[in-house]
């Protein structure tokens, strides 16, 4: 048993106020993260711009390439089709928490952070907020380019709201699952890759751009069991009009869980930083 | 303290002290546990075995309250390049809990005394990198931390800015901090050092001041050159033969001598007819550098 001891004297001991980890401070810890990283998001605003082009194609392919092809009866495509891209904004713009933690993971910030008497959720949740802010802007933008294209909601702005809050409330489950991959990966490049795949698969094995029941049984068994898949339906059923309790209660659920296991996940994650 | 990694024991029975007022000079080849040893002491690691108490404080269990004594900067710790010089430290301020308004008054005040008041304004992706390294420091010391961890401050740092920072450890040890530096430049722990320690594969293999673990070393050190590395092995096998410990380092070789210049004679008669003649002989005071290679390495090296 060795001991190693460093300016042992009382003094520095005396100073220490008591350790407060007060919600107040871990909100304005997290608040003081969020600001940091919207500040930076502005200020690599390449990211932003990707983050918002990217939906804004998918739009105008699925509205005017593929949608005169695809048949969705008792509904125009366009108004069928918003919802599956609000999704699919919140689901790729996640991937975006992924690779600001791994940047702050690569240029060694996080360490900083953690040797800091901050609160040890702010780094985290500083992060998940700050990325739900930016996931408020592209929705809205989609709003606009859906509206410009042709989107017009048809049970009105109640129904819309409502979904959109489906939409943000899954948006900031899936940035705590990107937040735990992010930690893991100190390459944004590599956690980019490894994030967009998955997306990819729930986004398309859903019935974000055409019915599931165009699909293969097996593919529908999987496609229609998952996260993207539930909000879609529960958004649709919000916008287009229909019984939507039972699906607003399974996209609740899903985004719920999700939540809690992702961030016990990340939050295990960032405990291992710097070692 | 005791750390492993998988199978390989990175800290195996480490042990130092650091008074406030005073600067530590951890020195140790990549890999013998510098770096390990430093973020034990900031809490970002659970030592294996042992205890370390920084600031009275012990690091495991009292890990939340030690972060508020602890400043650390170098190499693996890091400031937001697409903040500015300002914005970084009010940032880190807030987090240190010396709240709003005393975070912009002290990292006013670091600016100031860092020489980054004019650059204060720009982010700091576009600083060089000295200003950088400075503004890294700066962000240890917003809420005055009894303790300071530099982990290799001044690599890569020009040989001004290395200065400066040399300054600024001076005036904060002289305030009463106590600092831990590791590094891996000799003349940095010779000049900033009141006790250095030098380990190997996680043990402490040498401590003292720097001017004691030099006189420990010999009073002179014979500097021999072949000019041709097969030149200096023969020298080395001869040197070693008569009973000397020669250092090789490509076509030079480095010997010490507990007795002085006089000694000098001999070591050439040790090698007269088995080994070519040298090209230079230099005689001059053993530094750090002779310290440590003789630790941390057998004498002959690749």
């Amino acid at each position: 048993m060795s001991t190693t001891a460093i300016a042992p004297r009382q003094a520095a001991a005396s100073r220490v106020t008591k350790a407060s980890t007060t919600l107040t401070t871990a909100l304005s810890d997290t608040a003081s993260v969020a600001w940091r990283n919207l500040l930076t998001q502005l200020r690599t605003p390449q990211a932003l711009v990707f983050a918002t082009i990217q939906p804004v194609i998918f739009v105008l392919l699925f509205r005017y390439a593929f949608g005169g092809a695809i048949h969705v009866p008792g509904t125009n495509y366009v108004d069928f089709l918003m919802p599956g891209i609000f999704a699919q904004t919140v689901a790729f713009g996640a991937v975006g928490t992924a690779v600001g933690l791994s940047g702050d993971l690569r240029t060694g910030i996080l360490v900083r952070f953690r040797a800091l008497p901050m609160a040890r959720i702010a780094v985290l949740g500083g992060r998940t907020v700050a990325d739900l802010a930016r996931n408020l802007l592209v929705v809205a933008v989609m709003i606009g380019v859906g509206f410009a294209a042709g989107f017009r909601s048809p049970r009105g702005a109640g129904g819309l709201l409502a979904a959109l809050g489906l939409v943000i409330a899954f948006g900031y489950a899936l940035s705590w699952g990107f937040a735990s991959l992010g930690l893991r990966v100190s390459d944004p490049e590599a956690a980019q890759a490894a994030a967009v795949p998955v997306m990819f698969l729930l986004v398309f094995t859903s019935a974000a751009f055409v019915p599931s029941t165009a699909m293969p049984g097996w593919l529908q068994a999987f496609g229609t069991h998952q996260p993207v898949d539930a909000l879609v339906n529960a958004e649709r059923a919000l916008i287009l009009g229909g019984p939507a309790a039972h699906d607003v209660l399974i996209s609740l659920a899903w985004s719920g869980g999700l939540l809690i296991v992702f961030a016990l996940l990340a939050a295990r994650n960032y405990a291992r930083v710097g070692r | 303290m005791r750390k492993a990694f998988g199978g390989v024991q990175a800290l195996d029975g480490l042990s130092l002290a650091v008074p406030a007022g005073s600067v530590l000079g951890l020195l140790g080849p990549n890999g013998s546990g510098k770096t390990t040893t430093v973020s034990i002491l900031a809490t970002l690691l659970r030592p294996d075995a042992g205890r370390a108490i920084v600031g009275g404080l012990d690091v495991v269990t009292q890990a939340a309250r030690v972060r508020q004594v602890i400043g650390l900067a170098g190499q693996f710790a890091a400031v937001d390049p697409n903040l500015t010089g300002r914005e970084n430290l009010r940032l880190i301020g807030r987090l240190s809990r010396i709240g709003r308004s005393q975070a912009r008054v002290r990292a006013d005040e670091l600016l100031d005394s860092f020489g980054l008041s004019a650059a204060a304004g720009r982010l700091v992706r576009g600083y060089s990198g000295g200003m950088r390294r400075r503004l890294d420091v700066a962000a240890a010391l917003l809420h005055r931390p009894a303790v300071l961890f530099l982990d290799e401050p001044t690599t890569g740092l020009d040989p001004e800015s290395r200065f400066a920072l040399w300054d600024c450890v001076r005036d904060l040890a002289r305030s009463g901090t106590a600092v831990l530096l590791t590094t891996q430049y000799l003349d940095e722990a010779d000049a900033l050092a009141d006790q250095v320690v030098i380990i190997a594969e996680g043990r402490v293999a040498d401590t003292g001041a720097p001017a004691e673990l030099k006189a420990r070393f010999g009073t002179v050190v014979f500097s021999l050159d072949f000019g041709r590395p097969e030149a200096a092995r023969a020298a080395h096998a001869a040197l070693a033969a008569s009973g000397y410990r020669p250092q090789r380092d490509g076509a030079g070789i480095q010997v010490r001598s507990a007795t002085g210049s006089g000694e000098l004679t001999s070591v050439l008669r040790a090698l007269d007819g088995r080994a070519p003649d040298p090209v230079s002989v230099a005689v001059r005071e053993p530094t750090l550098d002779d310290v440590f290679l003789s630790l941390t390495r057998g004498g002959e090296a690749a």
